[in-house]
C-alpha cells in the first residue's frame, strides 16, 4: 500500500495553540514592550506590529548540563598542521560549552535577546486589553434602520424567483399520492372483479353486471385523472427574513483648539490620544468616518493634515466647535445610523463668558445625540472651562474628561477613560 | 493501531522471518545490474515542477530499485505539505500531533523568524518512525528534490527505523500516533479541569528532566490507546498506593539496631537514573492526572531516546541510501541529466564538513560523517588495501550490501564509530583530538590522523557520541523516609566535569514535582562530593 496524500490544504497554524501559550506566558514583558512602543513610534504607524525583545534567560528551559572545567576530549576535522603533542592556547570565553548540549546560537544575533515579531493584530490586542467601549449596549435594536436578510425556512408564498422547485414537486408528489389512494384502491378492487365476472360463462345478467363495472372503472379513471400534477397549494417558496442588525458604523468628532495657546507639542499630545481613539473604535466598527473640527474664535471642519499643521493664532471660543458639530450631525449623521463619538483636546483656555454656554451645548444638544465624548486638556492648570466641565461630568455618563500633560501620561490615560468595570488599569 | 502483532507484549513466540528471532529471510545479495532488456527506452521527465504523477512514476522505480538492494521497510505514505506545515511539524518535535506547550511556540517562533529572514532554509523532509512510516515533502521542492527526498526518507530512513535494534527495542512504530493522540486529548483535558497554568508549571518541570526519563535497559511495556485508557485508571490508584511507603505514620519499632534499620530502611534499596519514572511513582504530593502526565513526557522522552543515538548512523545511512538509490537509477537510465545534477547538488550540499575555524563550523556533520563512513565500508569490501585487510579483516572482500546492512542493525553511533571508523575516512576528514584539561593551562593535541593516533582518534571520537558521557550522569541516591522526607540525588563526574550553572533551575524544577526539599551533591573522580546542592520547595 503506497499513497500520496495531498495535506496542503489541511489546516496550516497547527502551530497556533502554541503561539498563544507563549504569548501568555510572556505576556508582561509584552505589555511592557507594547507600552513602549506607543510611547516611542511615531503615530502614523502605531497600527503595526513590533518586535519583542524577550530576554533570553526567561526562556530557557534549563536542562543538566556539563560545565567548564575537569577533562574533557573533543575531535575536531580539519586539522592543517597539528601534530601529536603540540600546545594550544586556551580559547577565551568559553569555547565549546560542553558536547553538542543544545544548538549554538541559532540566530545571527548572538546570545542578548529573544527576538519576535508580534502580528499587528496580537499588537492591538495586547494594545487595548482590558479596554472597552462604554454605553456599547444603546446601540439597541429600536434605533437601527439596517437589515440584512437571511433565509428562514420555506413559506407558502412568495415571489416567483424564490419559488424552491424541489420542495414544490415534493409537495405535489405527496398530494397527488393522498388525494387518489382512495380511488386507486376502489378501481384495484372493481378492476378484479371485472376480471372474476368475465372468467364465468356468459348470462345477460353478467352482461349488465359487467356493464356497469365498466361505467364505474370508467368513472373512477376519470377521477383519478382529475387530480392536478400541480397544485398552486403544493408550490413553495424560500422564505427570506428581514433582521435588523446594530449599525456597525461610526463616526469620530475630532475637536481641537488651534489658538494661540496650542504649541506644537500640545498639539502632539492630542494628536496621540485621537489616534488612540481612531484606532480603539477601528476593533469594534465597520467602518469609521472622521471629522476634524478646528477652531479658536470661530471653527471650520478641515482635513487631517490642516488639522494637525496649519498654525493659526487669537483667542479661543470653544462654543463655536460645538456649535458646529452639532451642524455636522443634524446635517450628515442621522443619529439612527451612527454612532456618534467625540473628542475635544483643548489647553483649558475659553473667552470667559463661553465656558458655561459650551456645558449647556453639551448637556442639551450634544451628548444626547453621542455614544460617548471626552474632553482631555493637555494642560495641567483647571480653569473656566475645566470647572464647568467637571461639574457636567458629575451628571453625565457619556461624558468624560482627563489631564495629560505629558506624552507619557496618554496612554495610561486613554486607559483609564475606557477601562472595562472593575479592571485596574 | 494493531497491538496485537506487539508480541514483546503479547508474549508470543518470535517469527524467525522477523528479524527479532535473529534471522532473515534471504541473505542479501549485491543485485547484478539491469538488463538491457529490462531498462527503460527512455528516462523519466524531469520537469523542475513535479505532478502528482510525476511523483507516483518516480516513487515507482525508487522503490521497484530499493526492493533490489533488499531494503526492508514500513509501508510508505507521502504526504505533500507547504512551508508553513512544515515549520508546525518542526515546532512540535516533527511530530504530527503533540500536546500544546509554549515551548512548541517558541521553536515555530524562532524557526518561523529565521525562514523569513532567509537565514535558514528548512529541512526538505520530516520522516516519522510510525507504522505506516508518514514522510513529508514539501510543496516547495522541485522534482528532482522529491526524488532525493523519497529516496532518503522514504527508503532510507524508514529501513533503519524498521532495521536498527534501538528502534525495535524502544519504540512502537505502529502505536506511537496514537499515543500522541492519546497524550494531546489528555494534556488537554487537564487543562480544561485544573488550569493552563498547573498544567504548564508541570510539563515545564517535566521537560527539564525530559533526558533522564528514559529507561536504559529495559523494554517499556507497550499498550494501544483503547489498554492505555483501561488500564489508566488503574494506573492511578495503584500509583497513588505506592506513595504509601513515605506517607507511613506507623512508629518504627524501638528494639532493633539502629544502624540495621537504616540500612533496612533505604529507599530506594538501589540507586534509579530513570528520574522521571522514579518521580511518577514516588512524589508523594502529586495528584493522580499529574503522574500521569509526568508518563506521558516519559513516554515521549523514551521514543526519542533511539533517535538521539543512533544521529550519525541514521542520517549517514539515508544519505548513502539516496545517493546510491538515485546513482543506480541513472544507471538503468531512468533519471534524466539535468535532474540527476540537482540531486547530487544538493547531495554535496549535505555532507558538506566545514573545517574547524570555518564560519560554518559547529560540530561534525552528521549526514557527512555517516555517509563517509557507509561508503568507505562499501569500498573496504569491495576493494580493500593492505590497510583495510589489517584493519578490518573480517569486513575485506565480503558482500558489501550484507555488511552494510549488519551495520546497520546491530549498532549505535558510539559503537558504530568505534567498530568502523576507518584510518581513510580519519585522514579524509583529517580528523585531530584535543585535550582540555583544567589542570593544565593549554590544550594539547592528543592526536591526529596518523599511524600513532588512529586508535586514540576513534576510541574519542565513540565517546563523543556516547549519552551517557554527553549527558552527566544523576541519579536517585535516596529519599530520607524517617525525617523531611527530602530527595537526595547523586551527579557522579565524569572526568571531573563539573554541572552547568543551570543545575540549581533543574533542582528548583525537580523540587516542584517531588514536593518535599532536594539535595544534591556532585561526587569526583576521588569520591568526594565536591559540591552540594539544596532546594526548598519554599524557594522552588
Amino acid at each position: 500500500m503506497q499513497q500520496i496524500i495531498d495535506r496542503r490544504l489541511a489546516g496550516k497554524n497547527k502551530s497556533i495553540g502554541n503561539r498563544e501559550r507563549f504569548l501568555r506566558r510572556h505576556k508582561e514583558q509584552i505589555r511592557d514592550a507594547v507600552k513602549r512602543a506607543v510611547e516611542g513610534r511615531g503615530i502614523r504607524d502605531i497600527a503595526q506590529g513590533e518586535d519583542i525583545h524577550i530576554p533570553r534567560r526567561t526562556i530557557s528551559e534549563p536542562v543538566f548540563g556539563h560545565g567548564q572545567g575537569g577533562r574533557r576530549e573533543m575531535v575536531h576535522p580539519g586539522n592543517k598542521d597539528f601534530v601529536r603533542g603540540d600546545r594550544i592556547e586556551r580559547p577565551q570565553g568559553g569555547g565549546s560549552d560542553g558536547s553538542g548540549s543544545g544548538q549554538a546560537s541559532d540566530s545571527g544575533e548572538g546570545d542578548d535577546d529573544f527576538v519576535f515579531h508580534l502580528t499587528k493584530e496580537e499588537f492591538m490586542q495586547v494594545f487595548f486589553e482590558d479596554l472597552a467601549l462604554p454605553n456599547l449596549i444603546r446601540t439597541t435594536l429600536a434605533d437601527t434602520p439596517e437589515f440584512k436578510t437571511h433565509r428562514a425556512g420555506f413559506s407558502s408564498d412568495g415571489t416567483p424567483n424564490n419559488l424552491h422547485v424541489v420542495r414544490s414537486m415534493r409537495g405535489a408528489i405527496g398530494r397527488r399520492i393522498a388525494l387518489g389512494s382512495e380511488s386507486r384502491r376502489e378501481l384495484a378492487r372493481l378492476e378484479e372483479h371485472l376480471l372474476r365476472l368475465r372468467g364465468e360463462s356468459d348470462t345477460p345478467a353478467r352482461r349488465h353486471e359487467i356493464e356497469a363495472l365498466e361505467r364505474d372503472i370508467e368513472a373512477l379513471r376519470a377521477r383519478i385523472a382529475r387530480i392536478p400534477y400541480l397544485d398552486p397549494i403544493d408550490l413553495r417558496y424560500r422564505s427570506r427574513v428581514r433582521t435588523p442588525v446594530p449599525t456597525a458604523k461610526a463616526v469620530m468628532f475630532c475637536l481641537m483648539d488651534v489658538s494661540g495657546s496650542m504649541d506644537e507639542a500640545r498639539k502632539d499630545l492630542a494628536k496621540r490620544f485621537f489616534i488612540l481613539l481612531y484606532l480603539f473604535l477601528t476593533r469594534h466598527y465597520e467602518k469609521i468616518d472622521i471629522v476634524f473640527i478646528r477652531h479658536h474664535t470661530q471653527a471650520q471642519e478641515v482635513d487631517e493634515h490642516d488639522f494637525f499643521h496649519a498654525t493659526e493664532t487669537g483667542g479661543t471660543v470653544v462654543s463655536s466647535a460645538l456649535v458646529l458639530m452639532e451642524e455636522v450631525i443634524r446635517a450628515r449623521y442621522p443619529r439612527g445610523e451612527w454612532n456618534i463619538y467625540g473628542a475635544q483636546a483643548s489647553d483649558g483656555d475659553n473667552w470667559h463668558d463661553d465656558s458655561p454656554r459650551c456645558r449647556e451645548l453639551l448637556q442639551n444638544n450634544i451628548l444626547p445625540l453621542c455614544r460617548y465624548f471626552a474632553y482631555i486638556q493637555v494642560v495641567e492648570q483647571e480653569q473656566n472651562l475645566w470647572y464647568e466641565y467637571a461639574a457636567l461630568a458629575q451628571e453625565s455618563e457619556t461624558f468624560a474628561m482627563r489631564k495629560a500633560s505629558e506624552i507619557d501620561q496618554i496612554y495610561p490615560v486613554f486607559r483609564d477613560l475606557f477601562r472595562k468595570e472593575g479592571v485596574a488599569a | 493501531m494493531s497491538s496485537t502483532f506487539n508480541r514483546r507484549h503479547v508474549g508470543q513466540a518470535a517469527s524467525p522471518e522477523e528479524y527479532g528471532g535473529r534471522r532473515r529471510a534471504a541473505p542479501l545479495r549485491v543485485p547484478p545490474p539491469l538488463a538491457l532488456s529490462e531498462r527503460p527506452s527512455q528516462p523519466l521527465p524531469g520537469p523542475s515542477d513535479w505532478t502528482f504523477d510525476l511523483i507516483e512514476r518516480y516513487h515507482a522505480v525508487i522503490r521497484g530499485t530499493a526492493a533490489r538492494f533488499g531494503l526492508d521497510t514500513y509501508p510508505n505514505q507521502l504526504e505533500i505539505i507547504t512551508a508553513e506545515q512544515m515549520m508546525d511539524a518542526y515546532a512540535s518535535v516533527g511530530m504530527p500531533v503533540n500536546y500544546r506547550h509554549w515551548s512548541y511556540g517558541k521553536e515555530f517562533i524562532s524557526t518561523e523568524k529565521n525562514y523569513r529572514r532567509g537565514q535558514m532554509g528548512l529541512a526538505y523532509e520530516i520522516v516519522i518512525n510510525s507504522n505506516p512510516c508518514i514522510s513529508y515533502l514539501m510543496e516547495e521542492n522541485t522534482m528532482a528534490m522529491q526524488a532525493l527526498v523519497i529516496a532518503h526518507a522514504a527508503y532510507g530512513h524508514n529501513s533503519f527505523f524498521k532495521g536498527n535494534y534501538l528502534f525495535r527495542m524502544w519504540t512502537d512504530a505502529s502505536s506511537i500516533i496514537d499515543y500522541l493522540v492519546y497524550a494531546k486529548n489528555y494534556v488537554a483535558a487537564c487543562e480544561e479541569r485544573h488550569g493552563v497554568d498547573a498544567v504548564e508549571l508541570l510539563l515545564d518541570s517535566c521537560h527539564a528532566l525530559m533526558n533522564y526519563g528514559v529507561d536504559r535497559y529495559r523494554r517499556p511495556s507497550k499498550l494501544s490507546l483503547t489498554q492505555e485508557l483501561d488500564r489508566a485508571k488503574d494506573r492511578e490508584a495503584y500509583a497513588q498506593q505506592q506513595v504509601n511507603e513515605i506517607w507511613r505514620t506507623l512508629p518504627p519499632r524501638l528494639d532493633k539496631d539502629t544502624a540495621e534499620k537504616d540500612e533496612a530502611l533505604r529507599f530506594p534499596v538501589e540507586p534509579q537514573e530513570n528520574l522521571l519514572y522514579f518521580i511518577e511513582k514516588n512524589a508523594p504530593l502529586l495528584e493522580p492526572w499529574q503522574r500521569e502526565i509526568v508518563r506521558i513526557v516519559r513516554k515521549v522522552a523514551q521514543y526519542f531516546y533511539p533517535q538521539r543515538q543512533t544521529q550519525v548512523m541514521n542520517e549517514g545511512w539515508a544519505t548513502f541510501w539516496h545517493h546510491h538509490l538515485l546513482n543506480t537509477l541513472y544507471d538503468d537510465g531512468h533519471l534524466e541529466d539535468g535532474i540527476m545534477i540537482e540531486c547530487l547538488k544538493s547531495h554535496t550540499n549535505v555532507v558538506f564538513q566545514p573545517p574547524v575555524g570555518h564560519p560554518a563550523y559547529s560540530g561534525m556533520n552528521p549526514y557527512a560523517l555517516g555517509f563517509a563512513m557507509y561508503t568507505d565500508i562499501k569500498r573496504i569490501c569491495e576493494a580493500p588495501t593492505d590497510e583495510d585487510r589489517y584493519w578490518f579483516p573480517d569486513m575485506a572482500g565480503r558482500d558489501w550490501l550484507e555488511t552494510l546492512d549488519h551495520a546497520m542493525r546491530n549498532f549505535k553511533d558510539e559503537s558504530f564509530i568505534g567498530q568502523y571508523l576507518s584510518p581513510r575516512v580519519m585522514r579524509n576528514f583529517r580528523l585531530f583530538s584535543i585535550v582540555d584539561d583544567e589542570k593544565d593551562p593549554t590544550l594539547e593535541v592528543s592526536a591526529i590522523h596518523d599511524e600513532a593516533g588512529y586508535r586514540t582518534l576513534r576510541e574519542a571520537m565513540s565517546r563523543q557520541y556516547d549519552l551517557g558521557s554527553r549527558e552527566p550522569n544523576i541519579q536517585v541516591w535516596s529519599v530520607n523516609l524517617r525525617g523531611d522526607r527530602s530527595l537526595m540525588l547523586r551527579h557522579t563526574q565524569d572526568n571531573n566535569r563539573p554541572l552547568h550553572n543551570n543545575a540549581h533551575e533543574v533542582l528548583k524544577h525537580v523540587t516542584r514535582l517531588w514536593g518535599f526539599p532536594v539535595h544534591m551533591e556532585s561526587v569526583d573522580g576521588g569520591g568526594d562530593v565536591a559540591r552540594r546542592w539544596t532546594v526548598d520547595p519554599a524557594g522552588a
